[in-house]
């Protein structure tokens, strides 16, 4: 019973908590909220818990499938159809836990409109959690679009000075790519008589066909990504979002794009893929050298991370795209299974760290009201134990050899020495770049003497603050000391889906 | 039973309702200021038992009467009850409205189911003269709400305006009509439909099929059609706007699929590109100047002119799924429609109105639901899902990437994209910014729990969207 409907659940469960939440009322009602909240998002923990419990290893199969009657007119056939992999299993833990910490650390930051606050995050949490699991592609863009309403107001209302020009950017830049995603959608629907993601798989697409539809694709994942140049509302959204908009953000709605590329484009458009690989690993080690040095440059702590977001998500990219270059140049693809499996489990160490740094700045944030790096200095003198989480965050961010940062960063250069030297000399700058920007922040925020008096009244975190950033410390040593059974779980899906992109969809003669 | 019976039969629901019309007129006349709740409850009885005598009467096949001028089939049974539903809420929505302002109360209702005679008239026409009957009925009907404000000189100008414009429509729709009539020799939309390949080169063929298709887009106000739209929606009444962006529009649609396939369904390939150019221009236009716009009445007038370019696009397909499609849009669009001007009527407290975008501001301090309703149903506009307004976006888009008309479809998603900008910025107001006047609304129980269920309609339905597409596919049997 609960095997056969555990996607619904984790599905379902967060948005009917968010209703109830919603239910509460106004402010006056706000430890309600909070608490109710709190044993939702508890609850779809444990769910996700038992999901990656019981899910075999060792297939590519999809599992945990629930298939029903959606909508059935006509010539439209679009089902319920939920079921995850190796690929979307792990994300789909990561938001459980991610939505976890967000609730924890809104538990008393957040006074105004407490119920709303947190209902958009469980809303959040349930449309996420169906853009991983659909196989349906319509259903799939629902959950996809649906999700910007709620992160659309977290940012609108709980967010800075300049919230409604970031929000609304972000929310319209988003739409624009995924409109065009829908008519490719629309486009294969018709090809093969209905939704099926996994028949979309299968189906044999002409040349044009695939590069139209995989430009098509590109614009709606490479803004979430998102992928340099179509960047720019990213900083702008983490600046002005509320720290909880800004974890979110990062640790899973820029995952949604990459594992869009995992899900739609790779596997529907294997030839053009192959075609465009030089464009697209391009466009990844621009994000990561440019952006690095970008990040650089800022004076605000959350930009600064937002652009070492953008720079780590091109490591994704690459890892993902460097299939066939592997192939070209070994004459086989060994090693290109590594490539995308490392670029996984950057996505979820990124998850981690990322979100783990946005809250370390919302810390501070919430006791100095100020993001400039230059307002800070000597945070370590006043806020001993709060210095320790951010220096290990950022060594994490770093890639430090032990935190789950370096794994993946390291099994993508790995892979793309295999490709081609210089891809992976350009990667690699990351390790010096990554290091220079985040650790020379540390140094500016967190040593040195104290720098003012403000500084100088830091009280040190409290237990609350404690318990979540220890919460992803453990995360970021488990994944950098043993992040075998995240591989494990993604081996045999991603073994396949190289398998699956390097065979050519062409139809004979095409 | 004799055939007159048969036939008259068929009309009954029209005959039923003129009845029940002129009955709550004469009423009307004899009820004193303070008892008219009783107007407004037989406006509401006649519409039930139109709604009741529609689907009594329902044959379920097509069959004409009146020497072939008049015709019940399923689909103008379904849009008929759909037209009687939707001004039954308008009814509702305006009741309090019309209370509290200097505006005759009876004259609307009365009027107003006029206008829904004539849109039923118009529905069923099977002959060109039926058309403009049952379409000059609803249009007089409509001027004449327009001005019913009288003291009012921007009610006045807009009705003003729009009878000329609307004369002007309604002649080059006749001339149109003659030349057709003069070219084919018959009235009978049927007849024409199989006479019309033998001339299809004929220039002045041609000349009619564009006038008829002027006559039709002046009746949706799609672009370079669309002058009076936004000045009448703004000068009329919010009651009065609500009527006319509503039901109308279901009516607009029936007189295109009458005129364009059941009786030129030949020249097709002829119309069509008329129409691409048609609805291009009307989402470009629409969606760009909606976003320059501060008065909430004119920005959805806009908004009105962008849905009518994208419903057009459904028919342009030209299949059975096509003009589903249009039809699922046409129907999502008045239900839409009809709970954001519900909105600002339920926003206008007693002699204000909320006409202006500010009087939206900080909506979620004062009302958390009603905010909440207008933002599904301003998501739903912006076709952003899972709201009914995505899936109505979606059929169409897919009937146009059916036919292959791939750029089109593009073309219209990046106008949606432009369309979401002034969505957005409503939300924005509710949510975003704080409230001006801190005053709770004023809200009778009935339009309370009307528009809940009509903002929820657009959040449920959307999740579930088959049986409301199922009726609009079963009414385009596939030829």
């Amino acid at each position: 019973m609960l095997d056969s409907h555990l996607l619904s659940l984790l599905i379902g469960l967060p948005l009917l908590g968010g209703m109830l939440v919603l239910a509460t009322g106004g402010d006056k009602n706000a430890p309600e909220a909070r608490v109710l909240a709190l044993v939702c998002s508890l609850v779809v923990l444990g769910l996700s818990v038992v999901l990656y419990q019981k899910f075999a290893l060792g297939t590519s199969k999809m599992q945990f499938v629930e298939l029903y009657d959606w909508i059935r007119v006509g010539s439209l056939r679009a089902n319920y159809h939920l079921g995850v992999d190796g690929i979307s299993m792990p994300l789909i833990v990561l938001t459980s836990f991610m939505t976890l910490i967000v609730v924890i650390a809104g538990w008393e930051v957040i006074q105004y409109k407490v119920a709303q606050y947190m209902a958009s995050f469980l809303f959040m949490q349930g449309l996420m959690n169906g853009v991983f699991a659909a196989l349906d592609a319509a259903l799939f863009y629902v959950f996809w679009e649906a999700m910007l309403i709620p992160m659309f107001i977290v940012i609108g209302v709980w967010g800075g000075p300049r919230r409604v020009y970031a929000t609304i950017k972000f929310f319209l830049y988003t739409f624009f790519g995924s409109v065009f995603m829908l008519i490719a959608l629309l486009y294969l629907a018709i090809q093969i008589g209905g939704f099926d993601i996994l028949q979309m798989h299968s189906v044999k697409l002409s040349m044009q066909e695939q590069v139209l539809i995989f430009i098509a694709f590109l614009l709606a994942f490479a803004v979430k990504v998102p992928m340099w140049p179509v960047h720019t509302w990213l900083p702008d959204a983490h600046v002005e979002a509320p720290t909880g908009g800004s974890v979110i953000l990062a640790a899973i709605m820029l995952k949604l794009g990459a594992y869009g590329f995992l899900r739609f484009s790779l596997p529907i458009t294997p030839d053009a893929s192959q075609a465009l690989d030089g464009l697209m690993i391009s466009l990844s080690l621009i994000a990561v050298v440019y952006i690095g040095f970008v990040a650089l440059a800022q004076q605000d702590m959350k930009k600064l991370i937002a652009y070492s977001s953008i720079s780590h998500m091109g490591f994704v990219t690459l890892g993902f795209f460097i299939v066939w270059s592997i192939g070209r140049s070994q004459g086989n693809y060994h090693g290109a299974v590594m490539g995308i499996e490392g670029a996984m489990v950057q996505m979820i160490s990124h998850g981690f760290v990322s979100g783990a740094m946005f809250l370390c700045v919302g810390v501070m944030y919430d006791r100095m009201h100020s993001r400039m790096i230059n307002d800070y200095g000597g945070v370590v003198n006043t806020m001993p134990v709060f210095a320790a989480f951010a220096v290990l965050f950022a060594m994490a961010n770093a890639g430090l050899p032990g935190t789950s940062g370096f794994v993946g960063e390291f099994m993508v250069i790995l892979s793309s020495f295999k490709a081609n030297f210089w891809y992976a000399f350009a990667a690699a700058s990351t390790l010096v770049l990554g290091a220079a920007y985040t650790l020379w922040m540390v140094k500016r925020v967190i040593f040195g003497a104290v720098a003012n008096d403000r500084v100088a009244k830091l009280s040190d975190i409290n237990s609350r603050e404690f318990f979540f950033l220890g919460l992803l410390s453990l995360m970021v040593f488990v994944f950098g000391l043993y992040p075998a059974p995240l591989l494990d779980a993604m081996d045999a899906t991603v073994t396949d889906l190289v398998r699956h992109i390097t065979q050519s969809k062409l139809l004979p003669g095409g | 039973m004799p055939l007159i019976f048969t036939q008259l039969q068929l009309a009954l629901p029209e005959i039923v309702l003129l009845g029940s019309t002129c009955l709550v007129l004469i009423v009307d006349l004899f009820v004193s200021e303070r008892s008219r709740g009783i107007t407004y409850i037989l406006a509401q009885m006649a519409l039930l038992a139109v709604f009741i005598t529609l689907l009594a009467t329902s044959v379920g096949k097509t069959s004409d009467a009146f020497s072939h001028t008049f015709v019940r089939d399923a689909l103008g049974d379904t849009l008929k009850l759909f037209v009687a539903l939707s001004c039954s809420v308008v009814f509702l929505y305006a009741k309090n409205y019309l209370k509290t302002r200097d505006i005759p109360f009876g004259e609307f209702y009365v009027l107003g189911l006029f206008g829904v005679l004539g849109m039923m008239i118009l529905i069923s026409a099977a002959s060109l003269l039926t058309v403009y009957l049952g379409l000059e009925l609803l249009s007089l009907s409509m001027y004449a709400m327009v001005a019913l404000q009288r003291d009012s000189v921007t009610a006045s100008e807009s009705a003003m305006k729009y009878f000329v414009l609307g004369a002007i429509a309604s002649g080059m729709l006749l001339y149109g009509m003659s030349m057709i009539y003069g070219m084919t020799g018959s009235l009978e939309l049927a007849t024409i439909n199989t006479k019309v390949l033998e001339h299809q080169h004929d220039i002045v063929m041609m000349f009619g099929l564009v006038f008829v298709l002027v006559g039709i887009a002046f009746k949706f106000g799609a672009v370079p059609f669309h002058m009076w739209v936004p000045d009448v929606y703004q000068g009329s009444a919010t009651a009065v706007t609500l009527y006319i962006g509503t039901a109308p529009k279901i009516a607009a649609f029936a007189m295109l699929i009458r005129l364009l396939v059941d009786g030129l369904l030949g020249l097709q390939s002829e119309w069509r590109d008329i129409v691409i150019v048609i609805a291009i221009a009307s989402m470009a236009i629409g969606n760009v100047v909606a976003i320059a716009q501060s008065n909430i009445k004119r920005m959805l007038a806009y908004s009105t002119i962008s849905h009518v370019g994208f419903l057009m696009l459904g028919v342009l397909a030209g299949t059975p799924e096509g003009f589903a499609s249009a039809m699922f849009y046409t129907l999502v669009y008045t239900l839409t429609a009809l709970g954001s001007f519900g909105m600002v009527i339920l926003m206008s407290g007693y002699g204000f109105e909320a006409e202006h975008l500010d009087s939206f501001k900080g909506l979620n301090q004062r009302s958390p639901w009603f905010a909440f309703i207008m933002l599904i149903l301003m998501f739903s506009m912006a076709g952003v899902p899972p709201f009914l307004g995505f899936f109505a976006k979606f059929m169409v888009l897919k009937s146009v990437v059916a036919i292959d008309l791939v750029w089109l479809a593009a073309l219209a998603v990046v106008f949606s994209i432009v369309g979401a900008f002034y969505y957005l910025r409503i939300v924005k107001l509710m949510y975003f910014d704080t409230a001006q006047d801190s005053h709770s609304l004023e809200i009778s129980t009935d339009m309370r729990l009307l528009m809940s269920v009509n903002g929820l309609l657009v959040l449920l339905l959307g999740l579930k969207p088959d049986w409301i597409l199922d009726l609009c596919i079963r009414v385009f049997p596939l030829a």
